[in-house]
């Protein structure tokens, strides 16, 4: 199993409605989940705004701590790790953000932002390794010497792609990456993930809202609802049979891409 | 795959052609004034006293701007007191930059007691009148360069402080920050690598604004007679003593004036035009 996780709980303070002293009170975001992700395997993260997916892949990625439940990563649990003790491991789970804007430093340039990670794991021969994940995400070599600003959304998107695989993890967590793009872009990225998934044997936890995105990637599917699981199946047999209401309703509202084709 | 936008090279802006060459004029001026300045600044000759610049009706040969009260020559004097004015300007501006800069960076980005630390201290400073600071600190120390280069220090790190605090703390909102944490990255290695060349473009236009404070700063103190000796020529000082006989020797005022007014503007438009030209995020 690439990823066990039991029982999370995950609160976070509310600064908003801090008190002039003492703590702020907190507010639950994850409420007792339990699933795994095995080695190999295409997971689907869905559930509406607010339902807390970015927390839980924060929190498996560790960037959040968990407030209790186990987090379990190939074995080792990294729950309550300190950030000291992960460093070594961080090269085996990695992460796409949704907004490259934000998530690539915009004074570095691309050679350097998929250089630095490289580096500090102490991959020999980085600059090669940088050409070699350009190529694998279809980008030419010399954006190696662009800032991210000169790029496109989507090639950003795709040094954020590069960034990740460069490092040559086991596990990746992709948040929402492609609902900043437009339809064609989106289709572009998703193909190159599906074919990076495949060539590489990654592990690939996919956080998305739109469940339409999520059907055509992943094998398995778990929908979130207010920080708690309500269902968690294979794709298929959700698409043909969603248990949970909640399920139905995401259902609803995705649009129907052939007339002659009845989901519910 | 190829398009033009990286190729697109600025131009040097005239602002940056205009305030560099100046500052570098003054630069150039102070450190070779001993060997440019036509007479010796020092020198005093009652029966040259108030000689016009060159161009009026009874000026003096060797003497461009005209001489003081005491027949002391005007440009000699502007020459050697940009001596005084890049030292205070390069070191007070740098040593207020490198501990305003580093406490802001490490406040903003930390967060938690480091930050409440810091920003108590710079809400405390910042209760002080400037000047009135200045001037309690001058009496304390004593006056010289050393002391005045100390006051700017002690007054002026919360001008860095404060906007670096809250540049960082944006900044580290960022998720280019988390994705250090996703590599690997160590706390402090994060804040030097990733916020820094990010906060760097502002920390650039405050040091050159703040070099440009420090040059008026020096000057006020010694029209007011607190700074350096009176025998060491300053802009302010010659500006303390233009102003009693502007009526009779416009010139001794004017000329430091003018030069302490271009100083000031080359500074703080110094650091407009290097952002402009060396930030690659263009806004
Ligand atoms: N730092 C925080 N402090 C307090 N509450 C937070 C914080 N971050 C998120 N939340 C709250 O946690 C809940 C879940 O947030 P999360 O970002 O995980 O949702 P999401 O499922 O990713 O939503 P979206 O689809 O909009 O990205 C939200 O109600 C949000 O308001
Ligand atoms: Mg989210």
């Amino acid at each position: 199993m690439m990823y066990q996780i039991r029982d999370l709980h995950l609160s976070l303070p509310d600064m908003t409605r801090k008190p002039l002293l003492g703590p702020a009170p907190r507010i639950n975001i994850l409420n007792g989940l339990s699933f795994d992700v095995p080695q190999g395997a295409v997971l689907g993260i869905v559930g509406g705004s607010g339902s807390g997916k970015s927390t839980l892949g924060r929190a498996m990625l560790r960037l959040l701590e968990p407030t209790s439940g186990s987090i379990t990563f190939d074995g080792i649990d990294i729950t309550h790790q300190r950030e000291a003790e992960l460093r070594s491991m961080r090269r085996r789970f990695q992460m796409i953000f949704q907004d490259p804007m934000s998530s690539l430093n915009p004074r570095r340039r691309v050679g350097g932002i998929i250089a630095g990670p490289l580096k500090l794991h102490g991959f020999d021969n980085p600059r090669a390794r940088v050409d070699e994940a350009l190529d694998m995400v279809g980008l030419p070599r010399s954006f190696a010497s662009r800032y991210p600003h000169e790029l496109s959304g989507g090639q950003r998107q795709r040094v954020g792609i590069a960034r990740a695989i460069a490092l040559r993890p086991d596990f990746i967590l992709a948040d929402e990456i492609v609902s900043g793009l437009d339809v064609s872009s989106q289709a572009q990225v998703l193909n190159l993930l599906e074919e990076l998934v495949r060539e590489l044997g990654l592990t690939l936890a996919f956080i998305s809202h739109d469940l339409s995105v999520i059907r055509r990637l992943c094998s398995r599917i778990v929908v979130l609802h207010q920080g708690k699981i309500v269902e968690e199946a294979e794709t298929a047999a959700l698409f043909d049979a969603p248990q949970a209401e909640y399920t139905r309703e995401l259902m609803r509202a995705i649009p129907l891409p052939d007339p002659d084709q009845v989901w519910i | 795959m190829r398009d033009a936008r990286s190729e697109l090279t600025r131009p040097i802006g005239v602002r940056l052609w205009l305030s560099g060459g100046w500052l570098m004029l003054l630069a150039c001026a102070a450190i070779f004034a001993p060997w440019i300045a036509p007479q010796d600044p020092l020198a005093q000759d009652l029966f040259l006293g108030r000689m016009p610049p060159f161009w009026e009706n009874g000026s003096e040969a060797g003497f461009w701007l005209g001489t003081d009260s005491l027949g002391r020559d005007v440009l000699s004097r502007i020459l050697y007191g940009a001596r005084l004015a890049m030292i205070v300007a390069l070191v007070a501006g740098t040593l207020t930059c490198l501990i305003g800069a580093s406490l802001g960076l490490i406040a903003g980005f930390y967060r938690g007691w480091p930050d409440r630390i810091i920003s108590r201290f710079v809400d405390i400073w910042m209760a002080f009148p400037p000047v009135l600071f200045a001037i309690l600190l001058i009496a304390v120390l004593g006056t010289g360069l050393t002391s005045i280069i100390i006051a700017i220090v002690i007054i002026d790190w919360t001008r860095f402080a404060r906007v670096i605090r809250a540049e960082a703390l944006s900044q580290s909102a960022m998720d280019y920050v988390a994705s250090a944490q996703v590599a690997g990255r160590a706390r402090f290695g994060t804040m030097l690598t990733e916020i820094l060349p990010n906060v760097l473009p502002t920390i650039v236009a405050l040091l050159t604004l703040e070099m440009g404070i420090a040059v008026i700063v020096e000057a006020i103190l010694s029209f007011v007679n607190l700074s350096i000796s009176t025998d060491s020529p300053t802009w302010g000082g010659m500006i303390a003593e233009g102003r009693i006989s502007v009526h009779q020797a416009w010139w001794v005022l004017v000329f430091p004036l003018i030069t302490l007014f271009l100083t000031v503007l080359s500074f703080s438009q110094l650091g407009e035009g290097l952002k402009d030209r060396f930030d690659p995020v263009l806004r």
